[in-house]
């Protein structure tokens, strides 16, 4: 299969003596929908920097779709389509003008670049704001916007650093169904998120990159599959004055109606379900305490191990 | 890239950078009409009665060629040293920069800019002359060229600024206390002939006396400066500062981490 991204042993110096990235490797399958993860200030702000030339790399090899970026970067940097973290257009430019130029950049012919400018933002919702100032739009807007931007040349590849930050659920969801769509047509995504619902909805596969190296890279199921203990927390229809017991099960009362019970590895729920209903005990609903990549990105970060 | 695709990007830049200065033309295109207004005004008309004839010309006719080689000069650079600093500032110089578009494209965009803005301000500036003084044509050719030369090399004068630049103060230091200072040591007013043998020696290290010269031979047919020599130089300089500006975009200073 075709690498959509190849590095290996990335590094990063920045004057001052900060070491960045201290030999990251990392593969992505052309066609992925991939996650990369990470604390703040890990590293990977600067590895998609320097996958898309932002940032000058000190050593390491990193690939294209095979383009090196170092032997053959303008046919490296085409098949690319960068969403920043940060906004970083023109914010006195009305918003058709920041896409159509975008295109423009790419060499792509100003009667092609207006004909995709008002696909991409029909297909984001801007269509109807394409004559307003960019500063003019929401925050949740400009995200968008900037999506639109890095589609316009059409890339194979779409890099997208945190593209739902302080966006509203409602359209962080539908910008989730886009990215599913554009993904199903066939352009590699890689995702950066501090969301990681987020990254275990859309991704199928993922690396974690902790104090500038690659901790994990894996499949997403394969990940999770690795996590030894759930916690799931049941609301019950009856109040409760101790935590029942259940043997080989270790249940906390959290208040008088919500029960956590601890599930590890090889372990079945039905069980506790089965258990429950003997002691005469009603669950009205059930939830993951928390995301179950989350528990692992946590595992991960805090030990360096799964 | 292929060469159509180059020239389609190429024009993207152009053509943003000369709606750019069009859209606020209040404050890049009318000022420099209005102070060469009264530079005629108050230097040709007033003082300049009471100075006569230089190389056998009114006074008000001697300074229109410096006058608009000074706009020129001043709008070029002020087009690139702002729209850069400000594409860095605001950080969509990044659209740019991810695209594969050469850096040389890159910077014969904002030249071109720059020379745009250059060239509507010289035009401008030329036809406020006319309602003053008169305004000779030697050579159309040599006038073409010293402007287009003149205004491209300030215009890569103020990417370089830019480059450098990190606050806005940045790019207003080099305009003021050094552009300033040479374009009205240039001989805009007077000619060399006018100083003293130590200050002609001095005017000599000072590169807008060239263009001035060379630009008042192309409008007047006079010139403190062998015109050759004149137009050889300001050829260099652009040589030179293509090749610095050039370097510095290649190693994304003040641009790339």
């Amino acid at each position: 299969m075709t690498k959509a991204i190849a590095i290996s042993g990335l590094t990063k110096n920045y004057p001052g003596g900060v070491q960045a990235l201290k030999g990251v490797d990392l593969v992505v399958d052309e066609g992925d929908f991939f996650a990369l993860l990470g604390p703040n200030g890990a590293g990977k702000s600067t590895t998609i920097g320097i996958i898309a030339s932002l940032v000058n790399k000190t050593a390491g090899r990193v690939a294209v779709f095979g383009h090196d970026i170092d032997t053959e970067l303008e046919a490296a940097k085409s098949c690319i389509g960068l969403v920043p973290q940060e906004f970083n257009f023109n914010m006195w430019e009305p918003v058709s003008e920041i896409v159509v130029n975008q295109a423009g950049y790419y060499g792509i012919e100003r009667g092609v670049a207006l004909q995709r400018a008002e696909k991409y933002l029909r297909q984001i919702g801007l269509w109807d704001k394409r004559r307003v100032m960019a500063r003019e739009l929401s925050g949740g807007m400009k995200r968008r916007l900037m999506i639109a931007r890095a589609l316009v040349h059409e890339p194979r590849l779409l890099i997208l650093d945190e593209p739902t930050a302080g966006v509203d659920i409602e359209i962080r969801r539908s910008m989730w169904q886009f990215l599913r769509e554009i993904n199903q047509q066939g352009t590699t995504i890689i995702l950066t998120t501090h969301y990681l619902e987020e990254a275990e909805s859309l991704c199928r596969n993922i690396a974690v990159i902790n104090n500038g190296l690659t901790i994990a890279s894996t499949g997403m199921r394969a990940l999770l599959t690795k996590l030894h203990v759930e916690t799931f927390v049941l609301n019950l229809a009856q109040a409760l004055s101790s935590a029942p017991a259940i043997a080989g099960y270790r249940l906390n009362l959290v208040d008088e109606t919500t029960l956590e019970v601890e599930v590890t590895k090889g372990q079945g729920i039905n069980h506790v379900f089965d258990a429950l209903g003997k002691l005469d005990i009603e669950v009205t609903s059930m939830r993951n305490k928390t995301n179950r990549l989350e528990e692992m990105f946590m595992r991960l970060v805090e030990t360096g191990q799964l | 890239m292929r060469v159509s695709a180059q020239y389609n990007a190429f024009k993207t830049i152009l053509v943003k950078e000369v709606l750019r200065f069009a859209r606020i033309w209040v404050q890049t295109v009318l000022p420099a009409m209005i102070t060469t207004a009264l530079y005629f005004v108050i230097f040709g008309n007033l003082i300049g009665s009471q100075i006569g004839n230089i190389h056998g010309f009114r006074y008000m006719d001697y300074i229109v060629p410096g006058l608009i080689l000074m706009a020129v000069i001043n709008n070029s650079y002020a087009n690139v040293v702002s729209s850069f600093f400000g594409a860095k500032f605001q950080r969509h110089i990044e659209e740019m920069l991810i695209s594969p578009m050469p850096n040389y494209l890159i910077l014969l965009g904002f030249i071109s800019g720059g020379l745009a803005r250059g060239l509507v301000v010289g035009v401008a500036v030329a036809l406020v002359a006319t309602i003053f003084a008169g305004v000779h044509l030697n050579n159309l050719l040599i006038v073409v060229l010293v402007v287009t030369l003149t205004s491209s090399l300030f215009a890569m004068g103020g990417l370089v600024n830019a480059v450098y630049a990190k606050s806005f103060d940045d790019i207003s230091i080099i305009p003021t206390f050094v552009l300033t200072p040479l374009t009205y040591l240039g001989g805009i007013f007077y000619s060399i002939d006018m100083l003293s043998p130590f200050w002609q020696g001095v005017s000599l290290v000072n590169p807008i006396l060239y263009m001035i010269n060379a630009m008042r031979y192309g409008m007047l047919g006079v010139s403190d400066i062998n015109v050759g020599v004149a137009i050889g130089m300001i050829c260099a300089f652009n040589v030179i500062l293509y090749a610095f500006a050039l370097n510095l975009l290649r190693r994304g200073v003040g641009i790339r981490a």
